[in-house]
């Protein structure tokens, strides 16, 4: 598997860190209970298109969102997580 | 047929032309008292369980795929009891119990083998950890026992026991009547036991949709037709994100992952236990044909693929060789994936759930094929009698939500790292 990284190009996943669910967010700290519990405990879990974040540790140390198929593992495209508030 | 000295000589004499089919090759009624989605070991076991402890003989397991061919045919065949929270410890042990009888239960030889599970420690801080681990299984009523060095060199001949062995061993903790079994073996017994009873088992029978009254659950939509009954189980292992969507499920405090598992080619008796390393992430037995069997880390990403990346085979293959440094030039038979039901806590659900007649059974992450036997009879308790046996009490879906969590390893909500 090699993931595209729009810095570095395409390059193993051996340099890469799973970060896990791109689709969760962190909700803010006053939300009620049943939303961090939402947050923190409960995945959609798809078989098929992926979001999902990669952290390029030995290399650019980006933060990546990357698409990936769950079923067989093909990437359809990786781009960078822009800081919080910019517009993506 | 029930196999016995006798059933063999009977064969033997007549060109083994008398075995029947282990089980009936069994076509889908219109209605049931339960069904079983998923024809694993889980499965399997949670309808032999509910036929005979229960009296529910007429059930149905329904499979998408062929007997063993999941997660029951894809482990590295381990089994034991070493935990520490109470609850795991108390549900294992009675597991590891239900493995000690299962082949006279069954009459199917699962080839069950007490040959010792042994994790080595490499630092004292390990070690130190090994020994309360240790302990509290011994307070538990299981058996553990804490190895130097010298001990765990005469137990384990190849193993790299030098200083300058890449992470030198100190000791290490071994589970005695922990040990392997004939994993098909486990699908097949568990098959024809539960077929014996009543039960049918429906191959090539996928789910596509979940039939309700109401809230409650009426049955199942199958590629086979409609199938109804008043109570559904759901033991799918990776799929369970799948299914439970066809259920009304969207989101499950579980995510799939894919573990690898490799034999090699086969060797002369070369190892008589199974050994862990405690380094890395590493467990490795001998089969009775000789070919050494192992496996490591999940991958860490989210996958149904089946088969994995060649990092992790590398990653794998080298924790194996800092072991036993004369495994270096063995070649690789095989290997293959399954996809793990990695939970939030690292430990199982077996519950009822919101919806009235409806079961799960899943988040075993990649401890599932030791808990077959307990899983299968905690699940037929929790089936038939519509509230978890004190044993799986703990495994409920809404400890996640309470706070309840029983979290092994102490890894927090990330389920690549349980």
């Amino acid at each position: 598997m090699r993931i595209p990284c729009p810095f570095c190009g395409p390059r193993s996943v051996s340099e890469f860190t799973y970060e896990g669910d791109a689709t969760v967010v962190r909700p803010p700290l006053d939300a009620d209970p049943d939303t961090w519990f939402a947050a923190v405990y409960e995945r959609t879990n798809p078989r098929g298109s992926h979001q999902e974040i990669w952290h390029h540790i030995q290399g650019c140390r980006s933060f990546l969102r990357v698409s990936r198929d769950t079923a067989t593992h093909a990437i359809q495209g990786a781009a960078m997580i822009a800081p919080e508030g910019a517009d993506e | 047929m029930r196999y016995s000295l006798g059933s063999i000589i009977a064969n033997a004499v007549s060109g083994q032309r008398l075995w029947p089919m282990a089980w009936r090759k069994a076509a889908p009624k219109p209605s049931y008292d339960a069904i079983i989605v998923g024809g694993g070991g889980h499965g399997l076991a949670t309808a032999y369980y509910l036929a005979k402890e229960h009296g529910l003989t007429n059930i149905a397991v329904v499979e998408k795929g062929w007997l063993g061919g999941g997660n029951v045919g894809r482990n590295t065949t381990i089994i034991r009891s070493n935990y520490m929270l109470p609850d795991n410890t108390r549900f294992y042990e009675w597991s590891l119990k239900l493995w000690e009888n299962l082949s006279r239960e069954l009459n199917f030889n699962a080839m069950v083998s007490q040959r010792g599970v042994i994790n080595l420690a490499h630092t004292p801080a390990q070690l130190d950890a090994y020994a309360r681990r240790g302990n509290a299984m011994r307070l538990a009523g299981v058996d553990a026992e804490l190895l130097d060095r010298d001990e765990v060199a005469r137990r384990v001949p190849g193993l790299d026991v030098s200083d300058q062995a890449r992470f030198p061993i100190l000791g290490g903790i071994c589970q005695p009547r922990g040990g392997t079994v004939r994993h098909d073996a486990v699908a097949w017994g568990y098959a024809r036991a539960a077929d014996r009873l009543g039960v049918d088992i429906i191959e090539n029978c996928e789910v596509t949709g979940f039939v309700y009254d109401g809230e409650r659950v009426a049955g199942v939509d199958t590629t086979r037709g409609r199938i109804e009954a008043p109570k559904v189980g759901v033991a799918v292992a990776g799929s369970t994100s799948q299914v439970m969507r066809l259920a009304g499920f969207e989101r499950l405090p579980i995510e799939s992952h894919v573990l690898q598992a490799f034999v090699s080619e086969g060797l002369k008796p070369f190892l008589d236990t199974v050994v862990t390393f405690g380094a890395g992430h590493l467990y490795i037995s001998q089969s009775d044909k000789g070919g050494l069997v192992f496996g490591g880390d999940i991958d860490g990403y989210n996958s149904y693929a089946q088969r994995g990346n060649l990092p992790i085979v590398e990653d794998v293959a080298s924790s194996a060789v800092a072991m036993f440094p004369s495994l270096a030039r063995i070649r690789l038979l095989r290997s293959w994936g399954g996809i793990m039901d990695m939970s939030m806590d690292g430990s199982p659900i077996i519950d009822r759930t919101p919806k009235p007649g409806l079961y799960l059974n899943a988040g075993w992450c990649y401890g599932g094929f030791k808990a077959t036997p307990g899983s299968g009879w905690c699940f037929a308790h929790t089936i038939a009698r519509d509230e978890p046996h004190p044993l799986n009490a703990a495994f409920s879906l809404d400890r996640f939500r309470t706070g309840a969590l029983l979290d092994e390893r102490g890894a927090g909500a990330t389920p690549r790292l349980h």
